[in-house]
């Protein structure tokens, strides 16, 4: 077994290039869990996590970019105004996990139950991604294209991950059985775009990876300007129309029964934390009207 | 692979191999026992140490990650004639019983107080929601923190 330690990012890509059999490893709280149940036994690792480019957070106006190496404790002191995805930093296994565990660790593993990724997902964030030639961007939708399965070449390197920032309330929330140390029964973020008059909402660990619900996206858009709540933050949405958004919501789930939940339990666990999330992101417009006002 | 860490203020090496966690090294390596090893997955921690200051599951690091840096364990807190507060609090409330998961609690505590010395009940859960104890039901494992805390801040003035 090989260990390759790189400086630099040009370095760790001519390896990766001329190791493909070399795993990538960051803060591997995946990873690890693998090679200490002997159900792993890379030839060879190649060690990310002390990369200098891998670690940086920049902020363009509205845009960020997001290191892929940069653990979720830092995510959750440094980027504490991107709501949704430091509360789903926040979920992310234990304080000694979100020390390690990166962003960019979600998207290489892939899993549909990634706390980071209905975030990314409803951030309509880009993955960034270099070889020793050539860089690449694609729409996180591109890149997880299945269960565990993602569009990263052999010779590629998670860099970064990208997003504009969308101005209004967000949240992620998840099911599971503690708080702590639980791998998601379903998971959604929610993000209101007010410039576009658009509502988004993604959902983790109810597909074979991450989903958007687009036409319950479009429901709850029309349902603002119908009340006229785009421009008057304080205006009421029907409990009626909040809970038709959660069935819709509910509806573009496609959940399979497995140890953690069976597959109506999700689809009631959607809904009920779409009602909730779109609650929220309510009940905060009408609370920053109501400061405005007074 | 020969590997370099400074444990506890110590420069120590040993000869790994490369798949070897840093937990694995402390332990067979360089005896030092008192870090746990249960789960082997960073759900338990038991193996909780500080890496270059930060709490880490040392099951989830490569021994060849930590090459060059520095590993507080366990055993930097106290010795059985000079514990720790956080050791003697865990002591005197009863947050002892079968003591397997201790030293990971013992280093979390130890890890929060230095950040936060006055926890309040919900600070102090979420800092320690990555450990586990199967015998107190936490309680007393709580109330060990608040009496911690409130001697090192008398201590401290």
């Amino acid at each position: 077994m090989q260990f390759f330690r790189p400086s630099s990012l040009r370095e760790a890509l001519e390896i990766r290039a001329a190791h493909p059999e070399a795993v990538p490893i960051a803060g591997g709280t995946d990873l690890m869990v693998e090679v200490n149940f002997g159900r792993r036994r890379p030839e060879a690792f190649l060690d990310i996590s002390r990369l200098p480019e891998l670690r940086e957070i920049r902020r363009e106006g509205p845009n960020v970019r997001l290191g892929s190496g940069v653990p979720y404790a830092r995510v959750i002191r440094e980027l504490p105004d991107q709501v949704a995805l430091a509360q789903a930093s926040r979920t992310v296994g234990s304080p000694q996990i979100r020390t390690r565990g990166t962003v960019g660790g979600n998207l290489g593993t892939g899993s549909p139950a990634g706390d980071a990724l209905p975030v990314l997902a409803a951030y309509d964030a880009r993955v960034v991604l270099r070889s020793s030639t050539a860089t690449r961007t694609l729409a996180w939708r591109d890149f997880l294209v299945g269960p565990k399965r993602t569009a990263l070449a052999p010779d590629e390197l998670i860099v970064a991950t990208e997003w504009e920032r969308a101005v209004g309330p967000g949240s992620f929330s998840k099911v599971g059985t503690r708080n702590a140390m639980v791998i998601a029964i379903a998971g959604l973020c929610l993000q209101l775009d007010e410039a576009a008059r658009g509502v988004r909402v993604a959902l983790g660990s109810v597909g074979p990876t991450i989903l958007r619900a687009p036409e319950a996206e479009t429901f709850a858009a029309g349902i603002l300007d119908e009340v006229g709540a785009w421009s008057d933050r304080g205006a009421r949405v029907p409990e009626e129309a909040i809970a038709r958004f959660g069935e819709l919501v509910s509806a573009a789930a496609r959940p399979i029964d497995d140890v953690r939940g069976t597959g109506a339990y999700r689809r009631h666990a959607c809904a009920v934390l779409a009602t909730r999330a779109l609650t929220w992101a309510l009940d905060d417009r009408r609370a920053a009207a109501m400061e405005a006002a007074s | 692979m020969l590997i370099r860490l400074n444990v506890n203020g110590e420069w120590r090496e040993a000869d790994v191999w490369p798949g070897s966690s840093l937990l694995a090294m402390l332990r067979d390596d360089l005896g030092l026992w008192g870090t746990k090893n249960a789960c082997e997955q960073g759900e338990c921690g038991s193996c909780s140490v500080w890496l270059d200051g930060e709490l880490v599951c040392s099951c989830l690091v490569l021994a060849a990650q930590a090459d060059g840096r520095s590993v507080g364990t366990v055993e930097s807190l106290g010795r059985e004639d000079a514990l720790h507060p956080v050791q003697e609090a865990f002591l005197e409330a009863g947050a002892v019983q079968c003591g397997f998961c201790t030293p990971g609690f013992e280093v979390a505590v130890a890890d929060l107080l230095r950040r936060e010395p006055h926890p309040n009940d919900e600070t102090i859960r979420e800092a320690l929601s990555g450990n586990l104890c199967r015998c107190t039901g936490y309680q007393k494992i709580m109330d060990a923190v608040h009496l911690a805390a409130d001697r090192m801040g008398e201590a401290a003035r």
